[in-house]
Order: structure tokens, then sequence, then C-alpha cells
């Protein structure tokens, strides 16, 4: 449903973010990508909803190319795309309705926008969701005075509430204590197949994403070094995504075996 | 900064600057002095010691001349004070209204055009700092002839560059993430200004809307003396005409709108932080 085709991108500076990255997604599939920093994970999902140009290749949503297109047309097929981020890109000053809301800019008249009436079926809708994310008695709360869960909550409805066929979400947990980020994930994951979506996942914390996120594409100086299920990621893999490490307690079906590390930093990990 | 190493190659020492750095420094110093000696040798130069011997007694005969202040004449001061504050109000809300969209094409993240607006909108703001309202108001009396209409011109054409550089200022520095999530819900380019940038931009436009509301209360009084009405014409009839106990009126006036002023702007503010 989303086709990546030999895309790159290369900065002003020289910089090479992406070096041809091809990826494929279908309906409802939900894929991890990871990698280190600066390896074009963010790049690459903002060219899919062309926030960054990309330098050259395909990228295809349905039967739309969208690499074509500008303007007004680019607009409306970025309506079909949720988006969600590392710092939650909320609007700080406005409530947490107004926030929701926002994600129906692009059906929504400039007038009608400014004057904020939205549309009866957007509001119930985002009175929906804003019940199924649990934040129904936040409602006229301004976003800087919620915590950093309840914030990525508020961003999650609304990217949901563009009815997207495609989530693009950008290190939805970094910013999260562990507790969070797993009830953060769980929600995310649980919409996406309640709704049939198919999301793109940017994600650091490698054991988060085997734990949530069936398919993991592994992204490295902007190549693809790893497209295949959790499970497939061994140290070996690892170490090709990432770099030279001890990825003994990390890689898939080996964790839980304390050899080598000692007590005391097993338990700080515990601890945080 | 400047380590020193043992012959193995082993960092053994370190200083917060270069001697080199230090010599500089102490130069500099001795410039600054040098040139404050000089410049109060030129200032003295042309001066009467006999007149500044003698000011403590002048200053004193003027203050006697001033007392007591001629309290029935504050009533023919109201419509004046009436005209200074319109003054000041009119000529804030004219600035605010074209400050505003020059401060939107000279902001590097909003600017429709690098090559040609922002430096054409970045010169009309500097344009309109240089120049002190004073010198506006001469100008324009010189055009439009003397009255409140040239003060409110004065009044918005030196606010202009005022509100206009510092909104630029607070535009540039908004959360670029704000406005990326708001593109990217497909909203059109009026929208991502009204959703994305507008509400970050929304206390510092208060803000310095106030304050130089605040200011032009003060300049207004003065704008007067160069013939564009309010306080400051009456101030300037009084001088004129030696009439001191009005003179001391007047003063006490400016004074009392001055902090009026002050005391409603600390309101304002404090109602929208």
């Amino acid at each position: 449903m989303l086709r990546i085709q030999a895309l790159t991108k290369t900065y002003k500076n020289g910089e090479a973010a992406l070096k041809g990255v091809s990826l494929g997604v279908e309906a409802g599939e939900i894929i991890g990508l990871i990698g280190p920093s600066g390896a074009g994970k963010s790049t690459l999902i903002r060219c899919v909803n062309r926030l960054i140009e990309p330098s050259s290749g395909r990228v295809q949503l349905g039967e739309v190319e969208l690499t074509g297109l500008s303007g007004g047309a680019l607009r409306r097929e970025r309506r079909r795309i949720g988006m969600i981020f590392q710092e939650y890109a909320l609007i700080e000053r406005l409530t947490v309705m107004e926030n929701v809301l926002a994600g129906r800019l692009g059906y929504t008249g400039f007038w009608n926008s400014w004057f904020r009436r939205f549309a009866a079926q957007d509001v119930q809708r985002a009175i929906a969701l804003l019940e199924r994310v649990g934040l129904i008695d936040h409602i006229d709360k301004r976003a800087d005075a919620l915590s950093g869960g309840q914030r990525q909550r508020v961003g999650i409805a609304r990217a949901l509430i563009q009815q997207p066929e495609l989530l693009l979400v950008d290190e939805p947990t970094a910013s999260l204590d562990p507790k969070t980020s797993r009830s953060v994930m769980r929600l995310l994951t649980e919409l996406c197949i309640e709704n049939r979506l198919a999301a793109i996942v940017n994600i650091h914390d490698v054991v988060l994403a085997q734990a949530f996120l069936p398919r993991i594409v592994g992204l490295n100086a902007g190549i693809v070094v790893y497209d295949g299920p959790a499970s497939g990621l061994t140290a070996e893999v690892l170490t090709s995504i990432y770099g030279e490490e001890d990825w003994t307690r990390t890689a898939a079906g080996e964790g839980g075996s304390d050899d080598g590390e000692p007590l005391v930093i097993a338990r700080m990990e515990a601890e945080q | 900064m400047p380590t020193t190493r043992t012959a193995t190659g082993k960092t053994s020492g370190w200083r917060f600057k270069t001697w080199r750095r230090t010599r500089l420094e102490w130069l500099g110093w001795l410039a600054l002095v040098a040139l404050t000696v000089l410049c109060w040798r030129v200032m003295t130069a042309g001066t009467i010691w006999s007149f500044v011997e003698d000011a403590p007694r002048q200053a004193a005969d003027l203050f006697g001349r001033m007392l007591p202040p001629r309290w029935d004449y504050a009533n023919s001061l109201w419509r004046p004070l009436w005209d200074t504050i319109n003054m000041a109000t009119l000529g804030t809300a004219i600035a605010i209204v074209v400050a505003t969209s020059l401060a939107f094409l000279a902001a590097r993240n909003t600017t429709p055009s690098m090559l040609v607006l922002r430096p054409l909108a970045l010169f009309v703001i500097v344009a309109s700092r240089s120049v002190n309202a004073l010198v506006w108001g001469l100008l324009l009396v010189a055009v439009l002839g003397p009255g409140v209409l040239a003060g409110i011109i004065a009044i918005a054409l030196r606010s202009i560059g005022f509100i206009g550089k510092l909104l630029y200022e607070a535009i540039e520095e908004i959360d670029e993430m704000q406005v990326e999530a708001i593109r990217a819900t497909g909203a059109s380019p009026a929208q991502v200004i009204t959703y994305g940038i507008v509400p970050q931009i929304l206390p510092a436009f208060a803000t310095i809307s106030v304050f130089r509301w605040d200011i032009n209360i003060r300049e207004s009084t003065v704008l007067g003396l160069v013939g564009a009405g309010g306080l400051g014409l009456a101030l300037e009839t009084s001088l004129n005409t030696l009439a001191w106990p009005q003179v001391s009126v007047i003063l006490l006036m400016i004074l009392a709108t001055v902090v009026f002023s002050e005391w409603l702007t600390a309101k304002v503010r404090k109602g929208i932080l």
C-alpha cells in the first residue's frame, strides 16, 4: 500500500542521509524502523509526507505517487497520512480539544478553523478518540498542563482523527519513562489493529521494538541493512545495524541470560 | 584552553587564557581609559565654569518661580491630555497592523521571498528605528502642517520598527516542530500560520504592543514641542511666555499620565502571562 523505491536524500551541506532506500508496507502492517542516531530514520519518514523533499526516488501511497505532487494536491494526500512526534509537537498554548481538532484542518476551511467551527461529526469523533485514549476529563486543559504520556496520547488522537491510512511515528517513546513508553506503544499498536492502519514506527529502543512490532527494518547510514521479523534480530544483525557492541542481552531469544553483566547494573536498569 | 605538556606528552597543567590574550586584553582596557580621559578634556574645553558654579542658584531661582503651580490652569489641559493619549493609542494601533505584516515578511522562517521581500522588510524596520519620533514629528509637521495627525503618524512610523523587530525575532524563535505537525495534517499555509505560529507568538505580541504603547504615551507628551499637538504644545506655549507656574502644572500632569500608563501596562502584562 506504501511503496518506497530507491529513495535518496542529500542535504545541502552534502550529507547523504538516504542512499537508495526501497521499502514496501502492506495495509494494516506495522513496521519498526531501528538504527543508530543519524542513520536517516527521521529523514525517511519525513520524505514520505514530503516535510522533507527527497532528492530522487519514488514514494507511492496506494495509487498516488506522492513525489510528483505540489500545492493543494500534496495537502490532500497528506490528510491520508497521520504523524506522531517524539516531543509530541502539540500546540502548547491551545487546549487538548483544539489540538485534536487540528488534525481535521485539511478538511476545514480557513475561517471555520479560525473561529474553531469544526464539523459536528469531527467534534463527535474527537470526543470518541479522547475517550479511547483516556483523556476525556482533560478536554479543556491547555496542552502544556499535561504530563508527557498524556501529551503523546493527544498526539495520537490528533493523528487518528485524520482517519489516515498510514501512520508515521517518529520516536514516540524517546521522551517517556519505561512504563509510559510501554503503555503508549500498546495503545498505538492496538489502535493500528482496530483501524487496520499501516504504520512506520521509528524507535531507538530495540527491546521495545521487539516487544510490540512484528516486522523490523534496520537502517544504517542511509541503507536498509535488515528487513525481517523481530525474532531475526540476532547479535550479528544488531552489529550490522548499530555497530560492534555486546548484544548478548538484547538479541532475540538470548535475552535474560545474565552472564557477563554485573547484577548491580541490571538492577540499575530495572530501577530506571 | 592552553594546556602544558610534559616531555612524554602527558597533560600536566592548564591556564584559562594564553599569555598573548591576557596582554591584548590589558591593552584594550588601557585604550578605554585613555579614551575616557580624552573625552573628558574635549567636553570640559568648551565649558564656561562660572556658569556651572552659578547653576545651583539658577536652579533654585527657576524652581522658586514655578511655585506655587497655577492649579486652575489644569482645567484647560484636559483637552490636550486627551489628544496626547489618543495620539499614542492610535499611533500604536496603526504600527501594530503594519509591523505584524512586516514581521512575517522579515522572519527567516515565514518570509515568502528570501531575496527580495525579506531585505526590503528589514530595511523598512531599520529605517523606522533609526529616526527618533521627534524627528519624524518635525518632518511630518512640515509636510502635514501642525496638529494631532502629524503626531499620530510620527508615533506610528517610529513604532513600526520597534514592534516589527521584536516580533520578527519572536517568530524566528518559535518551535518549528509544532509548525511541522500542523503541516503534516494537510493544513493550508494560512492555517499553518494561525495554528502553528500565532499561538506561539501571542504572549510576545501582547507584551511588545503594550510596552510600546507605554513608551508612546511618554513620547507623545514631548511631540507637541515640534507642533504635533497635545500636552507638548501647551508646554511649548507656556515655556515661550515664561509662564513658569503653568509649566509646573504641565510637568506634574505628564508625570501623572506616565505613572498611570505604567500601572496599566503592568496590569495588562500580568493578565496575559
